[in-house]
Parts: structure tokens; C-alpha cells; sequence
């Protein structure tokens, strides 16, 4: 990798309360942006980008479509949305199929990240009840980016990370303390 | 759908193609979005190359309808967002009842389920009679689908959730007989609507209206296809009429919305005289 130039996390069950532990810790004057795709209950998601931004000084907003994405921020995809990111860094929204069982789904914007930004990618995939992600993790490892899960054994529910780790040559696998620091010396 | 197997200098040819050979012009897309549905009809249909996925959507006049009807997004239901139709029937409609007739376009309208969303919340205000809804769209395979007024019955129980959020007072189920795994709706409420094909990045104006809805169509357009799209609507809705847009769509950034003002809480605004 020659610089990390977007941070993707994707989670399900049990990766709320991970996010809510790692984000203080991480360096708000990060030199790339996170996006973050969790899978949640329709209508809820206004709950959200609040609550993150109550745990980081970073700006945290709802990605809109057509933005480019900047450095420092925290873009969280809109519920019963697919985030897709664009060639050029800019976010597009499709209210296709759901994919997964899911919308947004982990898969379509990891596989679109992965190739808009190649080997200057990174993803990380949390804990979750269903293997969505695992895909998008093939393609980002096919386009040279890095591949990240949490430690099963740390995960409330191991199932999604434990599916990454079956099926993708996985790069790094993290305990849930050992977050921030790697995403902070990503910059 | 792993990795791409359709690349985006095949896209770029394809997109050409379809402009060539069929004067549809999807140049104005969303690459992410479109390449995504390519390839997941590639896939889906078991292409053997891109060669002969090629040909087929070049030569197959029944595979291209195919080809269109899968790579454009087709998801809809009825009263999705119900809080918008709750904000249709309480302030909008009632303003435009004021009116001696009610012209409305609803533009991408799919398979029609949105549509007969709006006749069921006209005919409660008894506004229906003097009320014209003109459902258009690209895609002729869907607008026949449209035009049967059959959704399946198993989506009857979240249509009528959504409906009673949206402020539906009656029984849901007292709009359509169910036949089999079909949910018919009445003939009455398509009676106004009249179902057509229109592109939006090809065809003019063809009225003046007094409520345009285009729901989660701008967001597969890319910025100046949004533009034109918005000057057109501009140009067919009458003053103080109303134009309502998807949940994560704007016209904040076009020219026109200097003409506009905003409902507030809402993706819907109000044309300026």
C-alpha cells in the first residue's frame, strides 16, 4: 500500500458498541476519511451520525449523494440506501435489490471502494450475523487494498468476521483496543 | 457478483451501443450504480463473454428490453416514506383541491405501485374525480406491469402498515381482491392515471402540472443530467406548484431552486410565483 486514502468500516450485530469504544481514540486529524456502512433498523438512522459524533471530535455526517468525500470526516451511509463510491471519490445512492438481506449492504460499497481506490484502500469488517462484507473483501484483496476483520473471538456475534477469515486471505485481524491505533497510523 | 467481470471501457462501449443502435442515452448515469446492475445482469444470465453479451443486447430486440429493464432500478413499493404521503394528504393535495382540476406527473413511476398510492389518497380527499395522474417512464415492460394494478399479495401486510402510517384511516385491504398470490386493485383508482412512456434524458415537456414527483431517480444521474432534469421539471409545473423529490435528493444545487421554497422537514417544494 502507498497510502491509505479511504477507511471503510462495515458491521452488523454487535459493531455498534465497537465503533463507540474505537472512535475516541482515533486521531481527528486523520489524512483520509472513514466511511462506515452498519446495518440497522429502517428508520431509525437519524439516531446515528449523533450518537458517533458524540464519541469523536472528527465531523460525522450522512453521506448525500454526489459528495466528495474529504479527510478528517466520518461518512455514514443512509439506512435503506446502497453507498457506492465513485471513480472520482464522490458517493452515489441506489435503492436497488437489497443484497444480503441488506440495504445499505457491506458488499456494494466495499466492491465499489475497492475499485475507485485500488491498493490505497483499507476495510475493516466488524461483528455480524451474516456473511455480507465477505465479498466485498474478495474484490478488495483482487485490487490490491487491505483487508481487515475483527477478532472473532472478541466479536459479540462472530459469525461475519469468522466468514471473512474462511474465504478471504485476510491482512490483519484485530482486537477491538488495537483499533485505533491501527487506523491512526494508517495517516 | 464478485469481481467485475464487465469493465468500464466495456461499459463505455455498451453505453454507446444502446445510444447507436436504440437512441436511448444512458451516458448521463452514475457509472458505479449502472456498472454494478451491468454486471449483475451479466452474471445473472450466465454471459459466456462480453462479446456475446454484447451481441445479444445489439441483435436480441427481446433480450435489450431486458437488458434496460434490469440495469435500470425498478425497487419501489407503496407509500414508501409514509411520512411524505402523510405530508401529500395533509398539506399539498388539499392545497391543490382548491383548484377545478389536478394535474400531476410522476416521473420514473416503475411498476406503479407509487401511483396508486396517490389515487387511493386523492379518492379519500374526494379529489379524485378532478385529478389527472400521468405515470411515466422509460421502460415499457414495466408500465404494462403498471398498468394491471397486481402487486404481490405477500407485500399487502407492509403496504398496509405504511399506508396507516401515512395516515390511512380505512381498511387497506377494502382496495384490492386478492386472486391467488395477486393483490388486484380497483379499476377506479386507475381510471386517472394514465400510464406513458417518457424519457427524461431525451423527451420534452408535454404539459403543466400543479405536482410533479420524481422519487429516487435523480440519485442515478450524475450532476449536469440533474440539472437538465430539474430545468425541466421547472419548466412544466405551473406556479405555486409543487415538486417532491426522493428522501436523500435536492435541488439546492441546480439554478431553479432560487424559484423554490422549501416544505419544511420535507423533500418537497413549492414553486414562487
Amino acid at each position: 500500500m502507498k497510502k491509505c486514502k479511504a477507511f471503510i468500516i462495515g458491521g452488523s450485530a454487535g459493531s455498534l458498541e465497537v465503533l463507540l469504544k474505537v472512535l475516541p481514540a482515533i486521531d481527528p486529524e486523520l489524512s483520509f476519511p472513514i466511511v462506515i456502512v452498519i446495518h440497522r433498523k429502517h428508520g431509525v438512522d437519524s439516531l446515528l451520525p449523533g450518537l458517533l459524533s458524540s464519541r469523536t471530535k472528527m465531523a460525522v455526517k450522512e453521506a448525500d449523494e454526489k459528495e466528495l468525500m474529504v479527510p478528517g470526516t466520518i461518512y455514514i451511509a443512509p439506512s435503506d440506501y446502497h453507498l457506492l463510491i465513485e471513480m472520482d471519490g464522490t458517493f452515489s445512492l441506489d435503492y436497488s435489490e437489497k443484497v444480503n438481506y441488506s440495504r445499505p449492504a457491506i458488499d456494494v460499497t466495499f466492491q465499489t471502494a475497492a475499485e475507485a481506490y485500488k491498493e490505497d484502500l483499507v476495510c475493516l469488517l466488524l461483528s455480524g450475523s451474516n456473511a455480507d462484507g465477505v465479498n466485498g473483501l474478495l474484490s478488495v484483496k483482487h485490487w490490491g487494498g487491505i483487508a481487515v476483520i475483527q477478532d472473532p473471538e472478541t466479536a459479540q456475534v462472530a459469525y461475519m468476521p469468522e466468514q471473512a477469515q474462511k474465504n478471504v486471505h485476510i491482512d490483519r485481524v484485530l482486537r477491538i483496543e488495537e483499533m485505533a491505533t491501527f487506523i491512526n497510523l494508517l495517516s | 457478483m464478485e469481481i467485475a467481470a464487465v469493465n468500464d471501457d466495456q461499459v463505455e462501449i455498451l453505453l454507446s451501443d444502446l445510444l447507436e443502435q436504440y437512441g436511448y442515452d444512458f451516458t448521463g448515469y452514475s457509472k458505479a450504480s449502472l456498472k454494478r446492475r451491468i454486471n449483475r445482469l451479466y452474471s445473472l444470465d450466465k454471459s459466456l463473454s462480453f462479446a456475446e453479451f454484447r451481441y445479444k443486447v445489439n441483435n436480441d430486440p427481446i433480450y435489450f428490453k431486458r437488458f434496460v429493464e434490469q440495469i435500470t432500478v425498478n425497487v419501489t413499493e407503496m407509500f414508501r416514506d409514509p411520512e411524505f404521503f402523510k405530508t401529500l394528504r395533509e398539506e399539498v393535495l388539499p392545497q391543490l383541491g382548491t383548484y377545478p382540476f389536478i394535474r400531476i406527473w410522476l416521473a420514473g413511476c416503475s411498476t406503479g405501485e407509487e401511483a396508486y398510492s396517490i389515487s387511493i389518497v386523492l379518492k379519500e380527499l374526494n379529489l379524485l374525480h378532478k385529478s389527472l395522474i400521468y405515470a411515466t417512464d422509460l421502460n415499457p415492460t414495466v408500465l404494462e406491469k403498471a398498468a394491471q394494478g397486481m402487486f404481490a399479495l405477500g407485500q399487502m401486510k407492509q403496504y398496509s402498515e405504511n399506508y396507516i402510517t401515512a395516515g390511512g384511516k380505512r381498511d387497506f385491504s377494502s382496495y384490492y381482491t386478492a386472486n391467488y398470490s395477486l393483490a388486484k386493485f380497483d379499476e377506479e383508482l386507475k381510471s386517472k392515471i394514465i400510464f406513458s412512456t417518457h424519457n427524461l434524458v431525451s423527451d420534452h415537456s408535454f404539459n403543466e402540472f400543479q405536482l410533479i414527483l420524481c422519487r429516487n431517480v435523480l440519485i442515478y444521474f450524475d450532476r449536469d443530467l440533474q440539472n437538465k432534469v430539474l430545468e425541466l421539471f421547472n419548466d412544466s409545473l405551473e406556479d405555486l406548484g409543487y415538486l417532491a423529490l426522493g428522501t436523500k435528493e435536492t435541488i439546492e444545487f441546480s439554478d431553479i431552486h432560487k424559484h423554490y421554497k422549501r416544505l419544511p422537514g420535507n423533500k418537497i417544494w413549492r414553486k414562487q410565483r
